[in-house]
């Protein structure tokens, strides 16, 4: 096992390497101009130029990207063309809300979405399933934007029982920080709410049909023990599967949450970054992500092995 | 630092910015949102609205104007002029102190001036004008001209583009090409850099050093008394966010209510709409003059006459109370104001637009228009644009980007077959372009000019004329002859002035009018 984690994790390195030299070729490929923004609407062409050569823009592409690759191996991300703070430490403190919005999401999608599948598999072919699932569609059909103003409309607005906006970290209290992040939680988490309820019910509904089920109800089992002991246990896999790819799709969710949330996590960061066309920036953030997409796998892959004893690797 | 130091140190300071808590919020702290977020923090390398903003914060000015637009000392005690209004003699105010406690010298406002005058575009046009920049003693200091100029106080009291802001002589000594990382001002507040988190939020705390004037707080002038311990700039993407966040007294005041969300703000109870920006903002268009169709001075003006500019307006923004169509070139409701030509430029008139394309040969070329989708003072108007055009009968392509897309396209001076551009709309605030020497939009000196590279000879002449003028009545009458040949060459078309609403809180009082946002003065009841 533990060879097998060391091997994935030196498989980690050509892939980082492969998006190294994408997201660096895809941004100078992009139109646009960091050095514009920079200087202003009203920069002349001179002042334009200068701007360029002091951002180091002005040199051949390939020069700038073996630069930035020498910097990248001693672990530098590089400065910020806009803040002139280093990429590392603006990527570190936008993680941490980013990080919390996206732990809050899965663990509140686990708790209301599994059982929900349970229920709705328990429940087969009755009004409860139909209602479970309805409310399934529902929410995977509402865009996470529209559930967000919704939310704040509703609850924040009219009733005030949540603050509209904003972040407040763990160390202002467990309530301030639950507070300002109820909203945006659920928000995020309908749509996984929705997939993970569903593949858990039509999962246990496969498995509810195998023949060691049939054993097991045979040995006079009670049926809640059938269900949860023996089916759910083996229908985990692909539950997993989905709490894993959600996971790792949660980065997209998070960009349009913490818009609407103002929460100043990473999410935002990309869109400012990709609009003001930082390259150091973008290129930082997306390789923290898709590092932090190749560690969610790592870790499903492995969850499997607890999960289903006959996995091995 | 080893890679396996840094690589840890990241998940140390994520695990810091979930637990560590902000510093406890006082009282008498001020939360607004701006209309876009600051980006670079020095006021002199960028011309962005939002770096001036932040200069006004941190930095004083020599000079200052008013609410009525009257130019006032500000940093000065007094000015005096000699040698035939060769010679101008600058004497400081007492009591004036760095956010270090340092004195501010003479020698301070020298360096700060040269580094301004490299890059301001009123800097650049004084440059040559000057003789001799010297410290006189700790407070004093002279500036001697090759000839008579008073073109150097309006230079120095202008509140946008950039304005002179007054740095610590080893901070100007920076390059003015490079962006300064020192951030000792001697303004009314002191930017906390240890809490400046970039695109989430920036602090301003009072200076309790600073020594307002004695003469109430009028515009950018008078005394400037701060009566908020803290001022928090929260970034804010998203306006329907902010303006949610404000009737939820979550923060106080928020720059730019978009036009849409009018209704909802006027119908918040506890929230003031106001236009605290007096000026406004002059939209206009520049034609491509390099190439076909607007290579040719009849096209352009067929052009002109297509378009109607009250449709932009009504198009773009609705409420015709944030809206004026005027033809002055150098804004509407601003000194220079001239409204010659304007029965060019604000009708529609696209029957004269069919006989100038006769009479020009118009062959079917295509015009490029640039649509910047993400401003939303000017997004829509290419589309009504357009459509004038096609009535016209101009072949139009409409090609929507985002600012910045639009920004590196416009400065493509090609064809438009390998990716330039025919037409563009703009907006610059009224302070900006209130006169020749100031304003980009008339700059008309072929590829060294501004976007749309004109070649008009004879407004650049009368541009340097203007700032070499040492009168009004001659002035007024340069500024009107380039009214004339800008709009008759189709150097720009101005669409008319554009009014921005603000919001902010009924606890608040003495939010001012001025030409920036500014925050002394403000207080806010808890």
């Amino acid at each position: 096992m533990l060879g097998y984690i060391f091997r994935r994790i030196l498989a980690t390195i050509p892939v980082m390497g492969v998006v190294a030299l994408i997201v660096f070729f895809l941004l100078r490929l992009s139109t646009g101009d960091p050095a514009a923004i920079m200087a202003g609407d009203a920069a002349t062409a001179e002042q334009l130029e200068d701007m360029r050569r002091q951002m180091g823009l002005d040199q051949p592409i390939i020069v700038q990207f073996v630069v930035w690759l020498g910097h990248l191996l001693t672990g530098d991300f590089g400065i910020s063309l806009h803040s002139k703070v280093p990429v590392m430490d603006m990527i570190a403190s936008r993680l941490g809300p980013s990080l919390a919005l996206a732990t809050l999401t899965i663990i509140l999608s686990i708790i209301v979405a599994v059982p929900l599948g349970v229920l709705a598999a328990w429940s087969h072919r009755t009004l409860m399933d139909q209602l479970v699932m309805g409310i399934g569609v529902l929410s995977f059909s509402v865009p996470i934007f529209v559930m967000g103003y919704a939310l704040i409309f509703l609850l924040s607005v009219k009733l005030g029982l949540f603050p509209v906006q904003g972040y407040k970290p763990l160390a202002s209290g467990i309530g301030p920080f639950l507070h300002n992040l109820v909203l945006p939680t659920i928000a995020l988490s309908s749509i996984y709410i929705a997939q993970i309820a569903r593949i858990t019910r039509s999962s246990l509904l496969d498995v509810m049909g195998e023949d060691f089920i049939r054993t097991a109800r045979a040995k006079g089992l009670k049926e809640s023990t059938v269900f949860l002991r023996h089916g759910l246990r083996n229908a985990a896999v692909p539950i997993v599967t989905v709490i894993g790819i959600g996971a790792a799709f949660l980065i997209g969710g998070v960009v349009v949450t913490e818009s609407v949330f103002n929460i100043p996590g990473l999410g935002r960061m990309v869109v400012e970054a990709v609009l003001a066309r930082d390259y150091p920036l973008i290129q930082g953030l997306i390789l923290v992500l898709s590092l932090a997409y190749v560690l969610i796998n790592l870790i499903v892959d492995l969850l499997y092995t607890v999960l289903d004893p006959r996995i091995r690797y | 630092m080893s890679i396996p130091l840094r690589i840890p140190m990241i998940g140390i300071a994520a695990l810091t910015s979930i637990v560590i808590a902000v510093p406890a919020v006082s009282a008498t702290t001020l939360s607004v949102v701006m209309e876009s977020r600051l980006s670079v923090l020095d006021p002199v390398v960028s011309t962005s609205h939002q770096s001036r903003n932040h200069g006004y914060m941190i930095y004083d000015t020599l000079l200052a104007i008013d609410a009525n637009g009257t130019i006032q000392p500000q940093m000065l005690e007094n000015w005096s002029v000699s040698d035939e209004g060769k010679t101008y003699t600058f004497k400081l105010r007492d009591g004036l102190l760095w956010h270090d406690g340092q004195p501010v010298t003479a020698e301070d406002c020298v360096a700060s001036i040269e580094r301004w005058a490299q890059v301001d575009r009123m800097g650049r046009a004084l440059t040559p004008m000057i003789a001799e920049i010297t410290p006189v003693d700790e407070k004093t200091f002279s500036i001697k001209l090759n000839a008579p100029a008073d073109m150097i106080l309006t230079a120095f009291a202008k509140p946008s583009g950039i304005p002179l802001f007054i740095m610590p002589a080893r901070v100007a000594a920076t390059p003015a090409k490079d962006p300064i990382t020192d951030y000792t001002g001697s303004g009314p507040f002191k930017f906390i850099a240890s809490e400046f988190e970039p695109g989430a939020k920036v602090v301003y705390e009072k200076f309790d050093g600073y020594l307002p004037r004695a003469e109430p707080a009028s515009g950018l002038a008078g005394g400037k008394v701060v009566k908020v311990d803290r001022v928090e700039r929260i970034e804010m993407s998203d306006q329907l966010t902010a303006v949610n966040a404000l009737s939820g007294g979550e923060i106080d005041y928020v720059e730019t209510i978009p036009y849409d969300l009018l209704p909802m703000v006027e119908s918040t109870p506890g929230v003031t709409l106001a236009t605290v920006e007096p000026f406004g903002y002059q939209v206009s268009y520049r034609f491509n003059h390099l190439h076909p169709p607007f290579d040719n001075k009849l096209v352009r003006q067929a052009a002109v006459y297509a378009i109607g500019t009250d449709d932009l307006f009504k198009a773009q923004i609705g409420n015709p109370d944030y809206y004026i169509t005027c033809a002055a070139v150098f804004g509407c409701g601003m000194p220079l104001e001239s409204e010659s030509l304007a029965d060019m430029v604000i009708p529609a008139n696209p029957g004269k637009a069919k006989e100038l394309l006769k009479e020009a040969g118009y062959d079917g070329s295509r015009v490029v228009i640039l649509q910047t989708t993400d401003v939303p003072t000017i997004s829509q108007m290419p589309v009504v644009m357009a459509q004038q055009l096609r009535e016209a009968g101009f072949k139009v392509d409409v090609q929507a980007m985002d600012f910045m897309t639009m920004l590196s396209r416009r400065s493509n001076q090609g064809p438009t077959s390998q990716g330039g551009w025919s037409i563009f709309v703009t907006a610059w605030h009224n302070t900006e372009i209130s006169d020749p020497v100031r304003s980009a939009t008339v700059t008309a000196n072929g590829k060294d000019a501004w976007a749309g590279w004109p070649d008009i000879p004879a407004v650049t002449d009368a541009i340097e004329a203007y700032a070499a003028a040492v009168d009004d009545e001659s002035r007024t009458e340069i500024a009107e002859r380039i009214q004339v040949s800008a709009i008759d060459e189709g150097v720009i078309a101005p669409v008319g002035t554009l009014m921005k609403p603000s919001a902010f809180s009924t606890r608040l009082t003495g939010v001012l009018d001025a030409a920036t946002p500014i925050f002394w003065n403000v207080s806010k009841e808890e």
